[in-house]
């Protein structure tokens, strides 16, 4: 037998078609939830990759918080046409109408209030699986949670009480009333991503690009200027150029200087860089050490 | 410059491993040390460690806190699970499967140690071969590590004596020898002062041999995958059912172990039928030759009754198909083994029926003694025999990782118990 180079991209994009099957062949009803970012884009390719050339045997998935950036709903719904998959969209809005989300003010991040509309949408259409691009490399409660992660009816995750996952054996059984949430790039890291999107050409929102922007220094980042966020009292409005490495709620997703103006000089920034990619762009995760693991035990992604 | 910065797209391997140690072995700060000197650790980790250093009085930083997780962890000092961490260097990227050393040991060193290449063995050089070093080992050994790596670390606490590192040395070899245990190297460190983690440091110059990153990036993981026996597991059979491809069947999965060209005579089992590759379908395109661990479509020239579960094997390279064999089990749930009881067992793509029949002997993992047991607890490890309700397509767990385990589930609880690695199909 001949030797072949299998690279590490190869190893993971492997790994995560062999998920989405598994996912695909056990589970009644999965959706694969897509958002327009960096991560669910590499998703939507992989699944490609998995299923062509048939179609996807799940709908995508978006929970709007309707705080999202214009560039990438446009996006969103574009890629989800192009592919000629189904999207489903489901509102946050619809929550605080129902009063099941009760806002203090109208720009607070929507972020933490993401997990009730997911899990009334999940109930809405009965999903026992959700797919999702969550990454372990993002953060330290991640970094200890499965591929397949068991859910309870209240979309609770119990970091002390996981299944145990051994080889590619994948346990997708759940009872009526709970679910799943699957993460096929788990052992993806924001490097691999990009190095990803490179070699499979993809294209992604412009927002992700050196651009100049409206921004106010707020604590320790840098935040959009929107009608969400105005400046206060001594705050400057400056133009700098900035570009993204997360898109989620315009009112806490922080820009970050960078003069990256394709995918090889993103690869190489984020190669050099110093600072995590949460701890860089999401305020909402720097409120204290375990913020996301509480998040998470509350339903979270 | 620092290591990462020279990564070249898409030219590294990945390779995976454990790290089989106590606290008290320092494993957490040979981690640290791993990912502090390869570059790898972000300002915003470290400063949150070091305000943690600080905030429990202690001065510099505490790499080992870089491994602490969970809140509930942190409060208590204590690692509860199984931790993935990801670094990379300019030749390979590495994920580590970083496994907690209390008592749950045993399942959660067989649940890391389950997808890995390598196994880092940590040893105490003031402590010399304990106990749990050879339990570690036995671990090692039975879930098939194909590197290990003996690490004998602290070695700055014993005068960095050669002595004392090559009588460890020995001490392993000798009980290793009844293991089967493959490729053993020993590196003598210090994790705490960075003496042959990544830096050789100035302490050792007596040692020859490589420093640890050195042989994670060099080691050849090649082989660990069969490149013998094709074995297919079919997940999803696609039907597009369009009008361009109205009769197209594809059959989706990943090759385990082996390769497969266009033009092969297959075999499929459990059925027996026999028919022919027409075409490897990859996104991209059709190629004409495909190899273990890749994804792939396949048609075949014949049509045939082909569903999840079933498998591809090349003609004339037949597995065992069989309804009973026997097992090493680790046993992984709080609740006991119920013998009266059904499971589920799930091996490669199939989900079927099965009763542990009988216990033939567990192993105390300290001793590696054969004991005499009717039951079996949370990190049990026993030898038994299990029948299936229907055929299953399987090899020796030794000769094919892929096709020679399985887990079993709990169905009204729908927990994953249990861990099972084939030994002799055909009994």
């Amino acid at each position: 037998m001949s030797s072949h180079t299998f690279t590490h991209l190869d190893a993971l994009e492997s790994e995560a078609v062999h998920i989405m099957r598994e996912v695909a062949a056990e589970c009644a009803n999965p959706v694969l939830l897509f958002s327009g970012g960096k991560d669910s884009i590499v998703m939507l390719r992989l699944a490609e990759k998995a299923f062509r050339p048939g179609r996807f045997p799940f709908p995508l998935m978006h929970i709007d918080t309707e705080h999202n950036f214009p560039e990438v709903i446009e996006f969103r719904d574009r890629r989800a046409k192009e592919l000629g998959e189904r999207l489903i969209v489901r509102s946050m809005e619809d929550s605080i109408k129902k009063g099941r989300v009760v806002l203090r003010s109208e720009d607070q991040s929507r972020n933490p209030f993401q997990s009730v509309t997911l899990l009334d949408a999940i109930a809405e259409f009965e999903f026992d699986a959700c797919i999702g691009g969550a990454r372990r490399d993002e953060e330290k409660a991640r970094a200890k949670e499965r591929i397949f992660s068991f859910r309870d009816e209240f979309g609770q995750w119990d970091p002390k009480n996981q299944r145990p996952e051994l080889w590619d054996i994948y346990n997708t059984r759940t009872h009526p009333g709970e679910n799943i949430r699957v993460f096929p790039i788990s052992n993806w890291t924001e490097l691999d991503v990009w190095e990803y999107i490179a070699r499979e050409n993809l294209e992604v929102p412009n927002i992700y690009f050196a651009h100049t922007r409206e921004v106010i220094r707020r604590d320790s980042g840098l935040l959009p200027v929107s009608h969400l966020v105005q400046p206060q009292d001594n705050e400057q409005v400056e133009n700098i150029v900035v570009r993204f490495r997360t898109v989620g709620d315009m009112s806490c997703t922080c820009p970050v200087e960078s003069d990256a103006a394709n995918i090889i000089d993103i690869i190489t920034e984020t190669a050099m860089t110093r600072i995590t990619e949460r701890g860089a762009t999401r305020m909402d995760d720097q409120t204290s050490d375990a913020s996301m693991e509480l998040r998470k035990k509350e339903g979270y992604f | 410059m620092s290591a990462i910065e020279k990564i070249s797209l898409d030219q590294t391997e990945l390779l995976r491993f454990i790290t089989a140690g106590s606290v008290d072995d320092g494993k957490s700060t040979l981690i640290g040390r791993l990912l502090h000197d390869s570059k790898s650790i972000f300002e915003d980790q470290l400063s949150s460690i070091t305000n943690t250093t600080r905030k429990r009085g202690m001065e510099g930083v505490d790499l080992s806190l870089l491994t602490d997780g969970l809140q509930a962890e942190r409060e208590q000092g204590i690692t509860i699970d199984v931790a993935y961490r990801y670094f990379a260097t300019p030749k390979r990227k590495f994920i580590i499967a970083d496994t907690p050393g209390h008592e749950q040991y045993t399942r959660n060193m067989v649940t890391g140690a389950s997808t890995a290449n390598l196994a880092i063995i940590l040893v105490d050089a003031r402590n010399g071969v304990l106990t749990q070093s050879k339990r570690h080992s036995f671990l090692a050994s039975l879930v098939g590590i194909p590197h290990i790596v003996v690490a004998i670390n602290k070695m700055d606490l014993v005068d960095y004596s050669q002595s004392v590192f090559e009588d460890i040395c020995k001490d392993f070899a000798a009980f290793a020898e009844d293991l089967n245990l493959k490729n053993i190297v020993y590196i003598p460190m210090s994790a705490l002062r960075g003496d042959m983690v990544v830096e050789r440091g100035d302490q050792l110059n007596w040692y020859q041999g490589t420093t640890l990153i050195d042989l994670l990036e060099s080691v050849s993981i090649e082989h660990d995958v069969n490149l013998d026996d094709f074995r297919y597991p079919i997940q999803w059979v696609c039907r597009p059912q369009t009008q361009d491809l109205h009769d197209f069947r594809g059959y989706m999965g990943r090759i385990e172990s082996g390769s497969i060209q266009v033009g092969d005579d297959i075999t499929l089992l459990p059925s027996g039928l026999k028919s022919r590759i027409k075409e490897i379908v990859m996104y991209e395109g059709t190629v004409k030759e495909a190899y273990a661990p890749q994804s792939v479509t396949l048609t075949i020239e014949d049509h045939l009754d082909i569903s999840r579960g079933d498998v591809f094997v090349k003609t004339g390279d037949t597995p065992q198909v069989t309804q009973a064999f026997n097992a090493m089990l680790c046993w992984l749930s709080e609740q006991p083994l119920d013998p009266n009881r059904k499971y589920l067992i799930k091996h490669t793509a199939r989900m079927v029926k099965a009763v542990v029949g009988q216990i033939d002997y567990r192993v105390d993992v300290n001793t590696m003694q054969h004991e005499a047991t009717s039951t079996l607890n949370m990190n049990d490890i026993a030898h038994v025999s299990i029948k299936v309700q229907k055929p299953l397509v399987c090899d020796d767990y030794s000769r094919n990782r892929a096709t020679g385990c399985f887990i079993l589930i709990d169905e009204s609880t729908n927990n994953t118990v249990a861990a099972g690695m084939i030994d002799s199909p055909n009994k």
